[in-house]
C-alpha cells in the first residue's frame, strides 16, 4: 500500500530550481512561489490574509504616494542588491516629502530561467530592509517574461507614507540666501556598481551606500519644520538634483568644491575613468535646502544621525534669471555645473 | 584624448604585467610599453598601458619651482 | 592620489596666478593656444581664465581627436558595427558622436549593432578571444598617446595568430595638425590670428618626446612650452611662455619634467613604426586635408586592418551649413562667434565636432563656462 500523504506538496527547489512559465500563469505554481517564497519573507498580517490588495485604516494628515521602477545591473553589488535597493529608494520617495513612510506594494517581472537561488536571495534582502525600516510590503504582483525579454528580475515599488499638515517640502521652495545642505559622502553607489561592469573592472573596497533614509528625515524635519526642500541625488547625481531645483524654485546656486564630502577612494575612481563626482549615483544621501537662519540648527540634527554623520553646508542659493548652478573650484576659479549630457559614460579622452 | 593618471605599483603578477594602484583603488595594467619597472615605483596609465615611469625627483623639483615662482 | 593633488593646490594657484600678472606686460597681448584637448578641459573645469589677467588669452586647438574625425569615418564604424554578427569594440568617447544619416554608435546600437565599450585595446583584443566565432573590430582613435596601446593589440594578436581580430585605424599625428593651423592663411600670410605661443601636449610629448616641437619653435619662431595636465602645470607653462615672449625667445620648454624628456618613450615609438606607417594625407574634420597626419597598418600586419578587410570606403560628409568648428579649431573664432552655439547646437544635440566631445572647445565653454556669457546677480 502507498504511503502517500494527503496534504503533502514538494516544496519549491530554491537550490537548483529556476523561474519558468507556470509560475506566471496564476494557477497553482503562482500561489505556491508565492506563499513559500514572498508571504513566508515579508511575513505579515496584510500578506497571511492572502487577498489581493491590503486594506488599512486611513492614517491623519495628508497622503503621500511614490513609485518607482528598479533595473540595475548586476542585480548584487558590493553594499547591497536590486531588492534592498527597491525598498530603500521608494521609501526615500516617499520621505523627501517630509511624509513618513508607511506601506510598500511590490511587483516582479521575472524572466523565464531566472535561478530561484538569486530570487531568494533578492527577497529575503528585501524583507530585511523592509523589516529594518519598520515599513512592510503588503500587497504585490508576479509576471514571467520569457527567456531573453528581461533582464533576471525587474522590482517596481510604491510606498505610501503621511505628511503632517503644516510641512510644506517641495522642490520649488528654494530663495535667495538659503543654505544647501549635503547628508555626508556622494558618488558611492555608482563606483561601486561601475567597478563591476565589464571591460571596466577595478578593485576597490568602495560599497553602495543604499539606505532608507525615513529616520534622518524625521530628525530633520523635528529639528526644522520649515525646511524647504529635501530630494535625493540617485541617478544624475549631486549636480542633476540642484540643477532640477534650481530650475524649479526659479533660482541659481553656487556651491564650494572643497566643502562637497567625497571619500578618497570615490575621487580616485572617478579620476581613473574620467568620471565627475558630482554627476555619480547616490542612493543613501540627500540634499536639503533650508533658510540661513535654520541651517545650523539642521546640521546638527543630521550630524546627530548615523546616516547624517558628514553632513556638510555645500553652497548657497542666489537669486539668478539663468538659473544656473555654478563651483567655485578648488583651485580658486569659478565653473558651470551644467545638467547631465546623455548618460555619463567613462571618459578616456 | 590623453587622460592618463599617475599610479603606484603595488605588484608584479606575471611579465608586462602591473597591478596598480591610485588612491586605494587598484586595477591591472599592461607594461609592454615601458621597461625596468619596479614595485613602489610610479607609473603614468592611459587606457590600461603604462606609458613611463614618473621621475619622483622632478615631481618635487616641479613643486618647488611653483612655490617658488609664487614667493618672489 | 599623489602626483595629482599637489598638482591642484589653490594656494600655489594663487602664486602662480600674481607672478603671471606681474610679468605680463601691460602693453600687448598674449595669445596663446593650448593643443591638446585635456588641457582645454582642465582650463575649463578649473576655471584658469578666472586667473589670467585679461591680456594673457587661451585659444582652444584642435587637439581632441574625437572632434576633429570626420562624419565619413564613423560611418565606417556603424557600418562595421551593423554587419551581422560582427562585434564594434570602442571607447567611450565615440559613442555619441553624431553622424551620417542622424545615427550614432549608440542609436546604432539601439538598432541592433553590436557595439561595446571598452576601457582598453587589450579589452577589445580579449573579446576577440572569448567569440572565437564572432568577428571583432576594434575602432582606434586617438593622437600618439593612444597609438602605443593599440600596436601592442596589434602585436598580441598576431604573436597569438588570432584569426577573428582588426583594427580599423584613425590614429591622428599632432605635429602634423599644430603644422597645418601654422600654414592656415589666416595665421600664415594675412596675419589676422595672433598666435604667439603653444601650449604642447602632456601626455603625447610623454611618448614623442620634446623634440619634435622644435621644428615650430624655429621655423615659425613660436615658443612651445610643454605643459601637464594638471591646473598648476598649466598656469606654470602659461608663466614660461609669457617669460619668452616677453625676452623675444622661441624655444621648446618642458615644464611636465616628471613624465617627459626630449626623446620621449623609445619602446613605444618603435613598435608603432614597427604596425604603422603614415598615410599621405587623412581629412581632419574642421582642418580639411592634412598631409602625412595620420597612420594606417602596415601590409606586414595586412591582415589585422578593418579597412582592407571589410572593403571599407570613405565618403566625406559635409558639416552643417551653420558650424563655425572649422574656424574654431584653428583659433580664429571663438565658441560664442558661432551663430547656432548654445542653440541648435549644444552638448544634447551637437551639430559640429567642437560641441560632440567633452574636451571640444564649444562642449567645454557650454558646460563649464556658459555663466561668464551671463551676468549674475549674488543674493
Amino acid at each position: 500500500m502507498s504511503t502517500v500523504r494527503p496534504d503533502y506538496v514538494r516544496p519549491v527547489d530554491f537550490k537548483r530550481g529556476r523561474v519558468d512559465m507556470t509560475h506566471g500563469s496564476g494557477g497553482k505554481a503562482t500561489a505556491q512561489l508565492v506563499d513559500e517564497l514572498f508571504v513566508r519573507a515579508f511575513d505579515n498580517e496584510w500578506l497571511r490574509a492572502g487577498n489581493d490588495s491590503a486594506q488599512m485604516a486611513m492614517p491623519p494628515g495628508r497622503l503621500v504616494i511614490a513609485t518607482d521602477a528598479h533595473v540595475v545591473s548586476p542585480l548584487f553589488f558590493p553594499g547591497g542588491d536590486i531588492g534592498c535597493l527597491a525598498v530603500h529608494g521608494t521609501i526615500n520617495d516617499v520621505a523627501m516629502a517630509g511624509a513618513a513612510p508607511l506601506y510598500l506594494a511590490a511587483t516582479f517581472v521575472l524572466e523565464e530561467g531566472f535561478p530561484l537561488a538569486d530570487l531568494q536571495r533578492i527577497v529575503q534582502s528585501m524583507a530585511a530592509a523592509a523589516r529594518d525600516a519598520g515599513v512592510p510590503v503588503v500587497t504585490g504582483d508576479t509576471k514571467v517574461v520569457e527567456q531573453g525579454k528581461g533582464d533576471g528580475v525587474f522590482i517596481t515599488t510604491t510606498g505610501v507614507g503621511v505628511v503632517p499638515d503644516g510641512v510644506t517640502i517641495a522642490g520649488d521652495r528654494a530663495r535667495p540666501g538659503d543654505a544647501i545642505v549635503v547628508s555626508g559622502t556622494l558618488g558611492e553607489h555608482g563606483v561601486a556598481i561601475m567597478s563591476l561592469r565589464e571591460n571596466l573592472s577595478f578593485e576597490t573596497t568602495i560599497e553602495s551606500d543604499t539606505a532608507a533614509l525615513h529616520g534622518l528625515v524625521a530628525a530633520m524635519v523635528g529639528a526644522v519644520p520649515g525646511v524647504h526642500c529635501l530630494r535625493d541625488p540617485t541617478r544624475g547625481g549631486l549636480a542633476t538634483t540642484l540643477n532640477e531645483i534650481a530650475a524649479q524654485s526659479r533660482c541659481g546656486m553656487i556651491i564650494r568644491e572643497r566643502d562637497v564630502p567625497i571619500r578618497a577612494q570615490v575621487a580616485a575612481a572617478c579620476e581613473f575613468l574620467g568620471l565627475d563626482p558630482l554627476y555619480v549615483a547616490n542612493e543613501g544621501k540627500l540634499v536639503a535646502i533650508a533658510s540661513a537662519d535654520d541651517a545650523p540648527r539642521l546640521l546638527e540634527a543630521m550630524r546627530a544621525h548615523p546616516l547624517g554623520r558628514d553632513a556638510a553646508i555645500i553652497g548657497e542659493v542666489v537669486a539668478d534669471p539663468h538659473r544656473f548652478v555654478q563651483m567655485e573650484t578648488r583651485f580658486g576659479g569659478r565653473r558651470n555645473v551644467d545638467w547631465l549630457t546623455g548618460e555619463q559614460l567613462p571618459r578616456i579622452c | 584624448m590623453c587622460l592618463a593618471i599617475p599610479a603606484r605599483v603595488v605588484e608584479l603578477p606575471q611579465p608586462d604585467v602591473a597591478v596598480i594602484d591610485v588612491g586605494g583603488v587598484r586595477k591591472r595594467v599592461s607594461l609592454a610599453l615601458v621597461d625596468g619597472v619596479a614595485v613602489g615605483d610610479y607609473v603614468v596609465v592611459h587606457v590600461g598601458y603604462a606609458l613611463t615611469k614618473l621621475d619622483a625627483e622632478q615631481a618635487a623639483r616641479t613643486l618647488e619651482l611653483f612655490a617658488h615662482e609664487g614667493a618672489a | 592620489m599623489k602626483y595629482i593633488d599637489e598638482f591642484r593646490d589653490g594656494g600655489l594657484a594663487r602664486g602662480l596666478a600674481a607672478a603671471i600678472a606681474r610679468e605680463a606686460r601691460a602693453q600687448r597681448r598674449y595669445r596663446l593656444m593650448e593643443f591638446c584637448g585635456g588641457h582645454t578641459h582642465a582650463i575649463s573645469r578649473y576655471g584658469i581664465k578666472d586667473l589670467l589677467p585679461p591680456n594673457v588669452e587661451m585659444i582652444h586647438g584642435p587637439g581632441c581627436p574625437v572632434c576633429v574625425l570626420p562624419i565619413g569615418r564613423i560611418d565606417g564604424a556603424i557600418e562595421l558595427a551593423m554587419r551581422p554578427g560582427l562585434i564594434l569594440a570602442t571607447y567611450a568617447d565615440t559613442m555619441r558622436v553624431p553622424a551620417g544619416k542622424g545615427l550614432s554608435l549608440v542609436k546604432a546600437k539601439a538598432r541592433g549593432g553590436d557595439v561595446r565599450m571598452v576601457y582598453s585595446s587589450a579589452d577589445a583584443l580579449r573579446i576577440a578571444r572569448d567569440n572565437p566565432g564572432r568577428e571583432v573590430v576594434f575602432f582606434a582613435i586617438g593622437f600618439e598617446t593612444t597609438t602605443p596601446p593599440t600596436a601592442v593589440a596589434i602585436r598580441d594578436a598576431a604573436a597569438s595568430g588570432l584569426t577573428n581580430f582588426s583594427v580599423f585605424c584613425n590614429h591622428v599625428l599632432t605635429p602634423a595638425a599644430i603644422a597645418s593651423i601654422l600654414e592656415s592663411p589666416q595665421v600664415r600670410e594675412l596675419g589676422t590670428v595672433a598666435l604667439d605661443g603653444f601650449i604642447g601636449p602632456a601626455h603625447v610629448s610623454t611618448v614623442i618626446g620634446t623634440q619634435p616641437y622644435e621644428y615650430f619653435a624655429e621655423e615659425y619662431r613660436r615658443p612651445v612650452v610643454v605643459a601637464g595636465f594638471e591646473p598648476l602645470d598649466v598656469m606654470q607653462a602659461i608663466l614660461m611662455l609669457v617669460r619668452q615672449l616677453n625676452e623675444g625667445r622661441a624655444q621648446v620648454e618642458n615644464e611636465f619634467t616628471r613624465a617627459v624628456t626630449r626623446e620621449g618613450n623609445l619602446k613605444a615609438k618603435a613598435l608603432v613604426a614597427e604596425v604603422f606607417e603614415l598615410r599621405r594625407t587623412f581629412e581632419w574634420r574642421g582642418l580639411g586635408e592634412v598631409p602625412y597626419s595620420a597612420l594606417r597598418i602596415r601590409e606586414a600586419y595586412a591582415g589585422f586592418d578593418a579597412e582592407r578587410r571589410y572593403g571599407i570606403e570613405y565618403r566625406a560628409v559635409a558639416d552643417n551649413k551653420a558650424c563655425e568648428c572649422g574656424a574654431i579649431l584653428r583659433g580664429v573664432k571663438k565658441p560664442t562667434d558661432c551663430k547656432v552655439f548654445g542653440t541648435a547646437c549644444t552638448p544634447d544635440n551637437p551639430i559640429g565636432s567642437c560641441m560632440v566631445s567633452s574636451e571640444g572647445a564649444c562642449a567645454a565653454h557650454y558646460t563649464y563656462g556658459r555663466f561668464k556669457d551671463a551676468k549674475v546677480i549674488a543674493a
